[in-house]
């Protein structure tokens, strides 16, 4: 077996962007079936540490293809193109950025002043906005990838920055919800 | 012509190839050993009938004694009886102090960082105070089972730091056991159960002991058991439940002074046993009378759940983080990311003996809005449930396609400037899993480098637990900023860390220099196993003969198992022989005394079976795809 396989090669499935979620998961688990050290723990060393090699690559493999931006990055690193930690990005967007950022620093002060039930409500509405986002650089890196690697590479950062931005949104949340 | 070997119908095949695997569940204050026999799984009781082992253990200059004889001795010798000795596995005596409660022992602080206490028979570390109750319960298991086990698979619980782990293990090499996997209680619990080939979705694990609180949601998919999340609270059991009655009673009685020790003691005991009867009764009798603490009356169940509501409630607040955390770990899709419902637990477990409390009960079948499970004695399931495991993973069950495939309970990260803790592997992710690192010199020349690997979900170093300190020696000199080591992390899948590292631009290994924060080291370990036979040194080397020779047999089985299986398939007739000629050489040196000559041979057979090792794993993973059609398989190249 070779380990120098791309992520897709080792389940069989096209290098691309798009890809069914529910296959990838059943072939993830049928790989785990066949080369899992749960199913070596009796065997020789040599093939105890086989296992264990397999079953890391595998498990490094479906972390990244199952999730849309590490999936992204990883097209882009395929393509050779790597992600700068601070990238250049339009004016527009980076207002639109702080924008949203505002908005969501607003609803957390708000809960300090009059409760978090409305708060709840506000933030519920704001995330949904910010899937919306999180949607629409979704289908812009799709519709690029692989012909056009700079706008999809301007796509990655995009879903970055929302990604930030929706793990705070939900940290709130938790703390509107008192966990 | 190979004849055909007839047997009766429903035995093995080869009544000498049946294992003995048992299932351990190494706990705070029992342990206990379980174990498959005649397609039944129960725990193993002692002579005097008894299946709980009281994990307490003295030592005095007679020797070492285990169980209800120590516990027994607890009072007049506190000293030397060490309880609760798995709250100081892999720690240091800052976090032992840090435990909240004043234990009697004389702790000494050693080099590696774990701590050691004192006793009439000598500084002992909880490694070998865990080596002793293994040790009692192997001995019940080998003799129950008539022979040594070949197997076993030892529960730790879910939220266990690599350094915890480690400890286990250690423990268990010790007592000279094989380890077949480190597997996390909850997920023991729910393969108790059978949960595994039942119904598609997702399963609770709710686990209530006398000190900790431990919620684990797994997912069953397709035959394959998925933790997907961990939580709970490692400051809530049973124990505060207690306080909270004895604590009440005190308000009751009217008495203002200061309670002392003794008071407290008799209190708590009173208010277990209160607890326990309104398990059943509706409401019982309260009467205590001691040093001028005086109350007589009645509490009924309902006053009882009032004074635990809010530990319950804290409980419950565990389990729905957990299910937002399941439902990221599931979904890690960055759009349609949607966390799991209540409802979408399908199965409830109950786990440890604090889930008798009708309350707890209650409110886990509002939350979840099923009945839990519960014919399992709630104190048993985990070791019941790792013998099961067990079984599968020494191989008498060939034919079973269950699979568990864990996740790292708690994030592992690296110091980095500011003492900031940098998240390398993110908790809840699958393992085995590896990651890799790259750092850089800060000086001109620089050719060795610190690295300090920390644990937990906090952001600053001093809030998580320290694993280790790497020294990183041999980087070629070069500029500053121009090297660029890439340092490995690899989790196996007991969860435990192994790093390694080099220089990417040379390609050169950098030498990785391993101090656990609260570990042994191997020499600890030698001189520990050394110890142990400090009455017969001849044992020393009949241990050493008889572990070669174990070892020995097993990579034989485990290669002709192989090639009964695959010989045909994937080797030409002439490998065959060859390894079958190999397997007999090792026969020939494993009847010898030579334990470094058989040590030798089990390594020689090892290499020479690489290449068909290899063979075997190709042809697992080419099965794995059987069912998917050619076009599909082209499609990706």
């Amino acid at each position: 077996m070779d380990f120098n396989q791309n992520y897709f090669e080792i389940f069989q499935l096209p290098v691309a962007f798009d890809l069914d979620v529910d296959e990838l998961a059943t072939r993830y688990r049928q790989l785990q079936a066949s080369v899992h050290p749960d199913k070596f723990a009796s065997a020789t060393e040599h093939e105890k540490r086989l296992s264990l090699q397999w079953a890391t690559q595998i498990n490094g493999a479906y972390d990244t293809l199952r999730s849309d931006l590490a999936r992204a990055i990883y097209l882009l690193e395929l393509n050779d193109v790597h992600i700068e930690e601070n990238p250049q990005l339009a004016p527009d967007f980076l207002m639109a950025q702080i924008e949203l950022r505002e908005q969501l620093d607003e609803i957390g002060e708000a809960d300090v002043l009059d409760g978090s039930d409305g708060s709840l409500a506000k933030l519920e509405t704001f995330k949904k906005e910010v899937n919306q986002h999180l949607g629409d650089y979704r289908s812009e890196f799709a519709a690029a990838y692989p012909d056009d690697v700079p706008v999809a590479q301007m796509a990655v950062y995009k879903l970055q920055f929302l990604g930030t931005l929706r793990a705070s949104a939900d940290k709130l949340e938790e703390k509107l919800l008192d966990y | 012509m190979a004849l055909l070997q007839i047997t009766e119908p429903g035995k093995a095949q080869d009544p000498h190839q049946r294992k003995r695997a048992a299932g351990i569940d190494l706990g705070t204050t029992n342990s206990l050993i379980a174990s498959v026999r005649g397609g039944v799984t129960e725990t193993l009781p002692d002579e005097a009938g008894e299946h709980l082992l009281p994990s307490v253990v003295r030592f005095t200059e007679g020797g070492t004694v285990v169980g209800l004889v120590a516990m027994q001795a607890a009072k007049e010798d506190p000293l030397n009886t060490i309880v609760s000795v798995k709250r100081m596995m892999g720690r240091g005596v800052e976090d032992i102090k840090g435990l909240g409660e004043r234990l009697p022992y004389e702790f000494v602080s050693t080099e590696g960082g774990m701590v050691k206490l004192k006793t009439d028979a000598g500084e002992v570390s909880p490694v070998e105070v865990s080596a002793e109750i293994l040790k009692t319960l192997v001995a019940r298991g080998s003799e129950t089972l008539a022979g040594n086990l070949d197997g076993v698979v030892i529960t730790v619980p879910a939220y266990f730091d690599d350094a915890q782990r480690q400890a286990t293990r250690d423990a268990a090499r010790i007592a000279g056991l094989q380890v077949l996997r480190l597997l996390n209680e909850p997920t023991a619990a729910a393969v108790a159960y059978g949960l595994d080939t039942g119904h598609e979705g997702l399963v609770a694990v709710y686990d209530l002991g006398g000190g900790t609180f431990d919620i684990s949601l797994l997912r069953l998919h397709t035959g394959v058991f998925e933790v997907v999340a961990t939580g709970g609270d490692s400051a809530l059991g049973g124990d505060d439940f207690d306080h909270r009655i004895a604590e009440w009673i005190i308000r009751e009685s009217g008495y203002k002074d200061e309670v002392n020790p003794r008071q407290l003691r008799t209190l708590m005991m009173q208010a277990r046993g209160i607890k326990e009867a309104l398990s059943d009764a509706d409401s019982t009798e309260v009467n205590v009378s001691v040093d001028g603490l005086e109350f007589s009356g009645q509490l009924t169940r309902t006053q009882m759940n009032e004074l635990i509501a809010d530990l319950v409630q804290q409980s419950i607040k565990a389990c729905a983080r957990s299910l937002r955390d399941a439902g990221d770990s599931v979904s890690k899709d960055s759009v349609s990311k949607d966390s799991f419902s209540k409802e979408s637990v399908q199965n409830v477990v109950l786990v440890g003996g604090s889930t008798r409390v009708p309350a707890v009960r209650q409110a886990v079948t509002e939350f979840f809005g099923v009945e839990p499970l519960s014919d399992i004695d709630p104190d048993r399931v985990v070791a019941i449930g790792a013998a099961v495991q067990a079984n599968i993973l020494v191989g008498n069950k060939p034919e079973d396609e269950m699979l568990l495939l864990d996740v790292l309970p708690l994030s592992l990260g690296l110091e980095t400037v500011g003492g900031l803790a940098e998240k390398v592997i993110q908790r809840n992710t699958a393992i085995p899993i590896a990651r890799s690192q790259e750092f850089t010199t800060y000086k001109d020349g620089q050719t060795a480098m610190l690295i300090h690997v920390v644990q937990g979900e906090r952001e600053l170093v001093s809030d998580c637990r320290s694993l280790a300190r790497f020294e990183l020696r041999g980087i070629p000199p070069m500029v500053a900023g121009a090297a660029r080591i890439e340092v490995n992390f690899q989790v196996d899948a007991d969860g435990l860390l192994s790093v390694s590292a080099r220089e990417a631009t040379t390609g050169v290994n950098a030498s990785v220099e391993v101090k656990p924060s609260y570990g042994l080291s191997e020499a600890e370990i030698t001189d520990m196993l050394k110890a142990s036979f400090d009455h017969a040194k001849d044992d020393i080397v009949a241990r050493s003969l008889t572990e070669a020779r174990v070892d020995a047999t097993r990579v034989i089985e485990a290669l002709q198992n192989a090639l009964t299986e695959d010989g045909e398939r994937l080797l030409q007739a002439s490998d065959i022989e060859l390894l079958q000629q190999a397997i007999s050489v090792l026969q020939e040196v494993s009847e010898t005394t030579d334990a470094d000559a058989i040590n030798e041979g089990v390594e020689m057979l090892g290499k020479a079976s690489e290449e068909f090792a290899a063979l075997r794993m190709d042809a697992a993973v080419r099965k794995a795809f059987a069912g998917h059609k050619l076009d599909e398989l082209e499609e990706s190249n």
